[in-house]
């Protein structure tokens, strides 16, 4: 033990030859989408800001978020904030004590993948089709 | 053998002296926030791109006025903890990680009373 041979391969795990289990890359997202949606309060205090003021300031802002580039910007935040509040209710479920299960944490992993995608896709469809546009 | 008093043990407090108190609030906005983002994300899908009167009908319905101060008051409030954690963890120089923590959390209470003002101002 006293002579340290330092090896030339990548110290495990390395992220960079390891693969990622399910539950790495959910974790991460649910960081990231957090921190996204931090940002994003923002463009919600735009939204009640400029209808607050008035149709004026309301028609720029209205304009920047129906442009198609703005209702992406939308749908992908409406997209963060539905898989957060998935897999935040998968936290719940952890810090009851459920779940914990490997094959369950990945089955529930890719259920909220899952689920982000569809419940949003309805969420918008619901609301276009009561727009009287789908 | 534990070191820790008998007291220390009842207060529950540990090292940070602040127990369980972060975790339980940031819980306890989660499961508030569960419904409320349902709704909230039909609110952003049906009303953001919908005309300047059919938004000042919306918020004068007080059901619709007071859910949306309810996501904008636990939504934040999850937000700045959740922050606050994300700060913590990356940012290990003190003097840094101090100015941030304090940023973030004037951010945060700054975007609440804006956007509060801006509801109230909407329904009343």
């Amino acid at each position: 033990m006293a002579e340290h041979k330092s090896a030339a391969r990548p110290m495990s795990p390395n992220w960079q030859i390891y693969r990622w289990p399910l539950s790495m890359g959910v974790s991460i997202l649910h960081r990231v989408t957090g921190f996204g949606l931090a940002l994003g309060t923002l463009i919600l205090a735009w939204w009640l800001v400029a209808a607050a003021l008035g149709p004026e300031a309301y028609g720029t802002f209205q304009a920047v978020a129906y442009h198609w580039f703005g209702r992406l910007i939308l749908f992908g935040f409406t997209l963060a904030l539905v898989f957060h509040m998935l897999n935040g209710v998968r936290h719940l479920f952890w810090d009851a004590g459920f779940g914990f299960a490997l094959p369950t944490a990945n089955r529930t992993g890719i259920a909220v993948y899952g689920l982000t995608i569809v419940i949003t896709w309805i969420i918008w469809a619901l609301a276009y089709h009561s727009m009287g546009k789908l | 053998m534990s070191l820790r008093t008998p007291l220390a043990r009842a207060q529950g407090l540990g090292s940070a002296k602040s127990g369980v108190t972060h975790f339980w609030r940031q819980r306890a906005t989660a499961v508030a926030l569960v419904p409320l983002t349902l709704w909230f994300v039909w609110t952003v899908a049906r009303y953001t791109g919908a005309e300047h009167f059919e938004v000042k009908h919306f918020f004068a319905n007080p059901i619709n006025a007071s859910l949306m101060l309810l996501f904008v008051l636990a939504g934040l409030y999850h937000m700045a903890l959740g922050v606050q954690v994300i700060i913590e963890d990356y940012i290990p120089r003190e003097g840094m990680k101090l100015a941030l923590l304090l940023l973030s959390q004037f951010a945060a209470f700054a975007v609440a009373v804006i956007c509060v003002l801006a509801i109230l101002r909407l329904a009343l």
